[in-house]
């Protein structure tokens, strides 16, 4: 019986992050417009958009190899296997010991690589420039997020989500200066990752400023669905990351009874759309920077999480 | 029999196999029956080192041979930490020979390869089943020399003469300072038994210089920064299958020298020792992976590569030894089990690469990835097991290049427990060092296979190639599964490695075979976990069910066409993004600083019709810094003292009359 709760709680999560994930990104598009004063599109776009990529036919470029042609289904995968992992609605989901903080990072990695692939291999400079680059960042922020984990991990003791989470939704931690840095690095670390504006813009298609978008310039179809939709995926996973780690309220602990799952969604649905607010109030008051100002901007990051990390050597209560 | 004279009997095997190769001299038959012998002997003694460390190796078995030294005799013995390193040798031996007997009937010149490939192994074998330091330096000697002339086997293509010079004067100075290390270690007394030496009690000052001295002996070996030059140059200069040995399994002989004198016969650690080998190992992650990155040579990326997999594991043993020097055992034994399981998945995925490496040249003749492109397409066996290598050296899951960064990580993760300051502030920033490594690594690999196997091709032999034998692709299929098996049930590893860290550090990670769904828990499960094979199953199913759907729901509709190329199309395969140009912004974020890198673009005045063109200037701070002023004051000084040559008589005999003079009188003064 416990089992099938379980199993009852897994799903839904895993199915809920899938659904609401394009409903984050055409809430963040639908606020953007509106602070510039334009009407916007419906929030419900970019399902339509999934829907019409999916009725499309695919053309695919002659020199594609088997690799092109997979890699969509790997990197939705990787990413949804981690997006399922992380907390929403409830902590101590059934397969969450699974994987921990590493290896999630370590799970958008393996999709990055596979991308970065398909961005090399129909042989156009496009593809090269946007995979080149996607690297690069990566190469950055992925130290920078390693060592938010380390002072996650130092303040909770693991590395675990749920335990973590679980932890700092207790009044035994409360506020501390090592974690405010690691909320300000991870937030910027998720910029970078999403591929937001000042790091990269979601919405151009002018090839000198693209990164995200250059690597995936010749996916069409079924293909570019799969693709949008982990693009979407990683957003929901960075929100669920911070919202469970640094705003822990209301989550529902495991086993807790069906009405306290319930708050839990609905709490969650509130988060989602502060940060989504707040994401796109960002986006609209920062400018694009220079793809050579990224690593400053990520050392920045970098560097906060490894003083955050020394302030915890220094001592606990930091 | 006991199992040290099973190993020996193998290790004679492998003698005689050396000599019959000689022998059998230019004979058609010499290459697949030698390497098919050295196939059946090293299984056989994988199969006994396999034996030895899973069934009981607590008790060692020793055997004395009447040879060596005549008052000491050659000692050999077989413990747990030496049946895992017999282990990681013998394997890649099996699969170096599996993939010799496809590779090796393209070898023009096999007569010069063949003998020294058996007495290769046989030399790594008796380095690890040595127990006195005279059999040790001696077998060190001749592993040293039989892979110096592996290197030299194709001693006329430019560049391997120079690269065996630099390996031949790299592995006497390695050599020399070993010497003086077993010199130290056995104390005036002159106990050169590793028994004798494990029991004697070693200051503070020997240990400091045995220390400094292993780290150049069994570093300069390993590849440690900045002691790396010749392993670049001299690991591609091989033929492939011996190349993949020689990164793959030589440097982890270096490692298990480094781990047997500095863990087991100096006795416990000291912390001090932890932050030098936590910095070396650091530095040389970090560094190796970009020199990978600015390479564009296949081989000699896959060389650098493994200098920065050489830095993981010394960074991880760093971390041992600090746990260890303050009685944290489970910590250090988790830190120690982490970088034995790293090297042995580098021995895994690195022969790996180097056999696709080996594969590519095959098929096109070329190893710089600037005229290959297209791969994919024609070599459909080789590039899908080149990829698994390329996933599993960049540390991605689920692949077993994860599990060994994420134990690593995970003993990162223990060290607010150290009580030293020192290694408080040190530790976190190793841990952002290794990180940046891994990432760089994800990215040079993205590159090393994007460049070489996708797009489209950029010379005539890349686009005519074709694939290669079977032979071959069964040795790069085994270590692919091999590749993955290691990463879904790390249990498995972590538990058989168990003994070894009993043995030489007193405590081990608590047992993985009890857990639910083959999961590893380090620590304890409120902590951290993995399940490597959970893992991989919710990704297949991921993926099956997105298949699925979209096969059910969306449109089945493909349609082939011309690239994008934004009104520009039918571009030369010229103007793809090369290995350098991918390269550009990473060498433009690291590469100012680390090789002093600058873009110089020449660019004609408006009218003329040459071509722009862009030249990269990169040094090599570390050669030029270090290695070129010594040898040009090797030179001066040869150049000054060549003139004693050309002396009369007379001047010769009052020169060796005033040396003796001198001698006499510091005799005289000293007494």
């Amino acid at each position: 019986m416990v089992v099938i709760s379980d199993i009852i709680v897994q799903g839904v999560q895993m199915l809920l992050v899938l659904l609401l994930a394009p409903l984050l990104t055409g809430y963040v598009r639908k606020i953007k417009a509106r602070l510039v004063r334009r009407q916007g599109a419906s929030i419900f776009q970019p399902y339509r958009d999934l829907l019409r990529l999916l009725r499309k036919e695919v053309v695919l470029a002659e020199n594609a190899s088997w690799l092109f042609r997979v890699t969509p289904y790997i990197t939705f995968a990787a990413i949804w296997v981690a997006a399922a992992l992380v907390p929403t609605f409830a902590t101590g989901l059934l397969f969450n010991w699974t994987a921990d903080l590493i290896a999630i990072v370590a799970l958008l990695g393996s999709a990055r690589f596979f991308l970065a692939l398909a961005g090399m291999d129909i042989g156009t400079s496009f593809g090269g420039i946007g995979s080149s680059r996607e690297v690069m960042i990566a190469a950055l922020a992925e130290p920078a997020m390693l060592l938010i984990v380390f002072c996650l991990a130092l303040v909770a003791g693991s590395t675990q989500l749920s335990t973590v989470s679980h932890l700092l939704a207790s009044s035994y931690v409360g506020l501390r200066v090592s974690l405010g840095m690691a909320l300000v690095a991870l937030f910027m670390v998720a910029i970078a990752e999403n591929a937001r504006i000042p790091v990269d813009n979601p919405a151009t298609h002018l090839e000198l400023t693209m990164v995200h978008e250059a690597m995936i310039l010749e996916y069409s179809g079924r293909h570019l669905a799969m693709i949008e939709l982990g693009a979407f995926l990683k957003l929901l996973l960075y929100v669920s990351l911070i919202a469970c780690v640094f705003f822990p309220w209301q989550i529902a602990l495991y086993g807790s009874g069906v009405l306290s799952y319930g708050i839990g969604a609905g709490a969650y649905i509130l988060k989602l759309a502060l940060a989504g607010f707040l994401l796109a109030l960002f986006e609209t008051a920062t400018a694009k920077m220079r793809v050579f100002r990224v690593p400053q901007f990520l050392g920045a990051a970098l560097m906060l999480g490894l003083l955050g990390t020394l302030l915890l050597f220094v001592s606990r209560s930091f | 029999m006991s199992a040290v004279a099973l190993q020996m009997v193998c290790v004679a095997g492998l003698l005689g196999l050396a000599a019959l190769a000689i022998v059998l001299g230019r004979s058609k038959i010499s290459t697949p029956v030698i390497y098919g012998a050295t196939l059946a002997v090293s299984v056989f003694a994988l199969a006994g080192a396999l034996r030895s460390l899973l069934g009981g190796a607590a008790d060692a078995t020793t055997l004395t041979l009447p040879v060596g030294l005549p008052w000491l005799g050659a000692h050999f013995r077989l413990d747990a930490l030496g049946s895992f390193f017999l282990i990681v040798i013998n394997l890649g031996g099996a699969a170096a020979s599996l993939y010799g007997l496809g590779y090796g009937h393209h070898e023009h010149a096999p007569h010069r390869v063949l003998p020294f490939f058996p007495a290769f192994l046989a030399g790594m074998n008796l380095v690890v089943l040595a127990d006195d330091a005279f059999s040790y330096l001696l077998c060190w000697e001749f592993m040293s020399l039989a892979s110096w002339a592996l290197v030299m086997a194709h001693h006329r293509e430019p560049g391997n003469a120079r690269a065996g010079y630099v390996y031949l004067v790299m592995a006497s100075f390695g050599t020399l300072t070993l010497l003086l290390a077993f010199g130290l270690l056995a104390g005036p007394a002159g106990g050169y038994g590793f028994a004798a030496i494990r029991a004697a009690q070693h200051t503070p000052y020997v240990a400091t210089l045995v220390l400094i001295l292993m780290l150049l002996g069994a570093g300069s070996k390993a590849g440690l920064v900045p002691l790396h030059v010749w392993l670049p140059l001299a690991h591609p200069a091989a033929p492939s299958h011996v190349s993949a040995l020689m990164s793959g399994v030589m440097t982890k002989v270096a490692i298990y020298g480094f781990i047997r004198v500095m863990f087991d016969l100096l006795g416990q650690p000291s912390w001090p020792a932890s932050v030098v080998v936590l910095f070396l190992g650091s530095i040389t992650a970090v560094m190796g992976i970009l020199y990978a990155m600015m390479e564009k040579d296949l081989k000699r990326l896959l060389a650098y590569s493994t200098i920065e997999n050489i830095g993981i594991v010394f960074a991880s043993l760093g971390l041992a030894m600090a746990f260890q020097a303050n009685g944290l055992k489970a910590a250090a034994a988790l830190a120690f089990t982490a970088a034995l399981f790293h090297a042995l998945n580098h021995s895994f995925f690195k022969s790996l690469l180097f056999f696709g490496a080996g594969a590519v040249l095959t098929a096109t003749g070329e190893r710089d990835m600037d005229r290959l492109g297209g791969l994919i397409h024609r070599m459909p066996f080789t590039s899908f097991v080149v990829l698994v290598g390329c996933v599993a050296i960049s540390a991605l899951p689920p692949f077993n290049g994860f599990v060994s960064e994420w134990l690593i990580f995970q003993a990162v993760l223990q060290s607010p427990e150290l009580p030293q300051w020192a290694l408080k502030i040190m530790v976190p920033a190793v841990g952002a060092m290794l990180a940046l490594a891994a990432a760089l690594a994800a990215a040079c690999f993205v590159k090393t296979y994007g460049v070489t196997f996708l797009g489209r091709p950029r010379g005539t032999t890349a686009a005519t190639a074709g694939e290669v034998d079977r032979f071959s692709l069964a040795a790069m299929f085994s270590l692919a599964a091999l590749c993955l098996l290691a990463g879904i049930l790390p249990g498995l590893v972590i538990d058989a490695l168990a003994p070894v860290a009993s043995q030489i550090l007193g405590g081990r990670m608590p047992a993985q075979s009890g857990q639910a769904w083959l999961s590893i828990v380090p620590i304890a499960e409120s902590r951290s976990s993995y399940n490597g094979l959970l893992v991989m199953v919710f990704i297949t199913l991921a993926a099956s069910l997105a298949v699925y759907f979209i096969h059910r729901l969306a449109s089945h509709a493909l349609r082939r066409g011309p690239a994008w190329g934004c009104g520009f199309s039918d571009a030369t395969p010229a103007a793809q993004y090369s290995s350098v140009s991918f390269a550009q912004p990473i060498r433009r974020v690291f590469g100012t600083l680390v090789f002093h890198a600058r873009d110089h673009v020449t660019m004609p005045p408006p009218g003329d019709l040459r071509p722009a063109r862009l030249r990269i200037e990169l040094h090599d701070l570390v050669w030029n810094g270090i290695y070129a002023p010594i040898a040009s004051a090797v030179g001066f000084s040869s150049t000054r003292l060549n003139r004693l040559q050309f002396l009369t008589i007379r001047r010769y005999l009052s020169l060796v009359f005033a040396t003796l003079v001198t001698l006499l009188l510091v005799l005289a003064i000293w007494s």
